[in-house]
Order: C-alpha cells, then sequence, then structure tokens
C-alpha cells in the first residue's frame, strides 16, 4: 500500500539497528518511553525491540485511549445505556473493557442496553437523523486525533438541527499525561529505570503539532522525537533519540515530516476551541486525577452535555485488585510482571483495559511477544517503584 | 484506536465529503478538517475524517534521509 510498505522494509530496518548499535555508548544504558499505543503496537508486531542492542530498552506509556479510561466512566455510560430511551454510540474498542460487576459495554448490550458500535462519529449523527424518537448520546473517547471530529459532529448537528444528539466527551490531552509521567518522580526513575527520551505521537501531532511538546522537552531535558507509526519511522527515531541523548541536547525533532508541521492543523484546532473547554481535573486509569489533562463541552453547548442533559454521575470504581494495567501504563511493570497475563486474561477474555484494544500493552505483548524467547527484554531488571 | 491510514482521494464530493480509495477500497470520508484538497492528493484518514494532507515530497524525503543514514555504516 503506497505509503506504508515503503516503510516496513525489513532491510533497511536491520541497517538503522547497525547504526543504533555502532551509535550507543556501551557504558550507558538508554531507555525511551514510546507514549502511543500505535507505536506499542509497531515495536511488538515487527519484534523491533529484538533489533536494538541489550542497552537500548523501549517502556511502554500510556497512550492508549481506552486502556486510560477508568472504569466508573464505562460505568456511567452503561447505567445511562440502561435507561429505555437512550441509544449509546462509541468505537469498537471501548465495547469490550471490563468494568464493575463482571460487565461492559457489550454485555450491557446483551442484557437489552441500546448500545451501537460505530466507525464515525458521523454514524452516530445519521442514526440521530434516522431515529428522532431516539436520544442519541456518542460515547466519546480519545487522544487529540478523536477530539475534532467529536467536535465537528457537534457542530454538525445543531446544522441539521437535531435535538436528540448529545455528547458524553472523554477526550483527553496528550502533553498534560506526557508531563505528568516526566514531573512524577516516581514515574520517572519507574524503578531503577530513568526515561532518557520519548517517542512523541505521530497522528495527535497531526492536530496540535510538534511545537506541543517543545516546553516538555525543554522543561524535563527529555528529548522528543514525534514519529511515524511504520516500523521505519519507529526505528529511526529511536536512533535520533540517541544520537540527542549522546549529543546531550534535548530538543523536540519531527521524524513524521510527511504528516506532522511545526503547528499542526489549525483548522481542528479551531474546530476543538469552539467545541471544547479543559475540565480542572480528571482521573485516568493508572495516572490518577491530573489537571487541564481533559475537555468538557463549553457551557454554550450544555444542552449537548449528556453529562449534564441526563444528570450523568461517574461512580468511584475499583480496578480489578489483581490486574496490573495501572502498573504496565506507567511502565513501571511490563505485561509478563502481571499474574493474569495469559493466564485468566487473554484478548478473548480481558481482565483489564491493556489487554482489550490492540494497542494496549498486554494485547500487543500477547498477540506478537509472548513466544519469544528469553531476549533482552525478558532478561531487563525493570523494578516496582 | 488512533489507526490512522493514507488514502488517496478519487473525487471530491458535496458538503466537505470526499471519495478515497484505500488500496482499492472505496470509502466516503470527510475533508472538513483540511484545506485545499484536490483530487490525487493522499491524505491521513482517522475514524471517518481525514486528519491531514500527507506531504508526498517529505515522504520521499525520509525514505532518503533513511537510506542514507544506512550508507557507510558497519557492515
Amino acid at each position: 500500500m503506497k505509503y506504508i510498505d515503503e516503510y516496513r522494509d525489513a532491510k533497511l530496518a536491520k541497517d538503522i539497528a547497525r547504526q543504533i548499535a555502532a551509535a550507543v555508548d556501551p557504558a550507558r544504558s538508554y531507555h525511551f518511553m514510546e507514549f502511543c499505543g500505535g507505536h506499542t503496537y509497531a515495536i511488538a508486531r515487527y519484534g523491533l525491540e529484538d533489533l536494538l542492542p541489550a542497552n537500548v530498552q523501549m517502556i511502554h506509556g500510556p497512550g492508549c485511549p481506552v486502556c486510560v479510561l477508568p472504569i466508573g466512566r464505562i460505568d456511567a455510560a452503561i447505567a445511562l445505556a440502561m435507561r429505555p430511551e437512550i441509544t449509546l454510540c462509541t468505537y469498537g474498542d471501548l465495547m469490550r473493557v471490563p468494568c464493575s460487576n463482571g460487565s461492559s459495554l457489550l454485555k450491557a448490550r446483551s442484557a437489552g442496553a441500546d448500545i451501537r458500535m460505530v466507525y464515525s462519529t458521523l454514524d452516530s449523527l445519521s442514526i440521530a437523523e434516522a431515529e428522532p424518537n431516539r436520544q442519541v448520546v456518542f460515547f466519546a473517547i480519545g487522544f487529540e486525533t478523536t477530539t475534532p471530529p467529536t467536535a465537528l459532529a457537534l457542530r454538525f448537528a445543531i446544522a441539521k438541527d437535531l435535538p436528540n444528539f448529545s455528547i458524553f466527551s472523554n477526550h483527553v490531552l496528550t502533553p498534560a499525561a506526557i508531563q505528568s509521567i516526566l514531573e512524577n518522580s516516581d514515574a520517572r526513575t519507574l524503578g531503577n529505570i530513568k526515561i532518557d527520551g520519548l517517542l512523541g505521537p505521530a497522528h495527535v501531532s497531526t492536530v496540535i503539532g510538534t511545537q506541543a511538546f517543545e516546553v516538555l522537552a525543554e522543561e524535563f531535558d527529555t528529548p522528543i522525537v514525534v514519529a511515524g507509526f511504520e516500523p521505519l519511522d519507529v526505528i529511526y527515531s529511536i536512533l535520533m533519540l540517541v544520537r540527542q541523548v549522546n549529543d546531550g541536547i534535548h530538543k523536540v525533532e519531527n521524524q513524521y515530516i510527511r504528516a506532522v508541521t511545526n503547528l499542526g492543523s489549525e483548522k481542528a484546532k479551531r474546530e476543538v476551541a469552539n467545541v471544547f473547554e479543559l475540565r480542572d481535573s480528571f482521573e485516568w486509569r493508572g495516572l490518577g486525577a491530573m489537571p487541564h489533562s481533559a475537555l468538557g463541552l463549553r457551557p454554550k453547548y450544555a444542552k449537548y452535555d449528556a453529562e449534564k442533559r441526563f444528570d450523568m454521575v461517574t461512580p468511584a470504581a475499583q480496578d480489578n485488585p489483581a490486574c496490573e494495567c495501572g502498573a504496565i501504563l506507567r511502565g513501571v511493570k511490563k505485561p509478563s510482571d502481571c499474574k493474569l497475563f495469559d493466564k485468566v486474561c487473554t484478548p478473548d477474555s480481558p481482565m483489564g483495559s491493556c489487554m482489550v484494544s490492540s494497542e494496549g500493552a498486554c494485547a500487543a505483548h500477547w498477540i506478537y511477544g509472548r513466544f519469544r524467547g528469553p531476549g533482552k527484554a525478558d532478561e531487563s531488571s525493570r523494578t516496582t517503584a | 484506536m488512533c489507526l490512522a491510514l493514507p488514502v488517496q482521494v478519487m473525487e471530491l464530493l458535496p458538503d466537505n465529503m470526499a471519495k478515497v480509495t484505500l488500496d482499492g477500497v472505496l470509502k466516503v470520508i470527510s475533508i472538513a478538517l483540511v484545506e485545499d484538497v484536490t483530487p490525487g492528493d493522499y491524505l491521513i484518514l482517522h475514524v471517518g475524517y481525514a486528519l491531514a494532507k500527507l506531504d508526498t515530497e517529505e515522504a520521499e524525503r525520509t525514505l532518503a534521509l533513511i537510506r542514507e543514514a544506512t550508507l557507510g555504516g558497519p557492515a
């Protein structure tokens, strides 16, 4: 496929790996966090960790929106969907996330709730248009990539005069999460491991641009390379990070120049700013409550805000105490460190959110990594803080 | 969730929509978030919306840079 296959050239990837091996200082170690689930997926699928020298370790970050959503928000959505007049629409990734009392959106649907999986916000608008007697709620989730489509959906709903459409916003912000990881000493040192650099988000950056990360690279003396999701993009970006670390510099570099600019998309940012405002605080799974880390609808759109319109309450909900998703999202533990992994927790029957989405660290490792030999990833001395 | 793919624009449609091809699979998407789209352009498609235009010259430049970086390295 054009602009995909060229970036999957195995020989070139191995050549870059040799460049990395030649560039690294054998006397030190390099710990890089890939923030995005898309990178986690690419690293697992193409076995990129096996190409890296033993002293270059990748730490899987929290950049999967399904994984970082606390289960209380899904509980709230299910409670809403159980109301007879409500049709709840959401992206497929959310359907199987386990929540309280052994439930999930999929199970709630089996129990009679009208929950529909959509590919796009445009589909949920079509449902609202076709079924004016239903209250259609779009369960919105995602980072900066999925927020502009939600904002546009609201604008279209107003233009089409669809009073039966509303949004349950769970949109979260990448820079806030990166800041939390870098400034939290427990997370930053991750036991005995320090984060030496970050692979910055690819498609998030098409919207917010590389400039969104400049203050973070500077404030935390951490190099950030915005990297595409194909294997050559990822491994070349790791080489760029190694070079920055070696040179003692910490700036934002853009490897994904074919889609990302410094400023991002002014049009998308404008649409988002029109509809959304910062929440004072928002709970993230694994990272806790973070100030100004999520978006809610502006008060002028209150009648399209499902939380206000239907008096939604987010219950305090506890994750399964045996599930290590929280520690895995912070990079403190690996999927194989969780005692549920590959026993009671598999993609067919996930116990935690990291096993649900293909971009979750556990699912990626289960599908592509669990039969790898006792390679260097398993020999790493990552310890709990 | 953040999966986004390059697609090529086949035809512009009313209301900021476009027909695109994804390796031969046709799809109608919204182009309301990007400016100045013309047939033949490559777009990054995510959840039914084009997020950005793919710059084909920069795409070639990235590959050239990667190939260059691997020249003269250790065998």
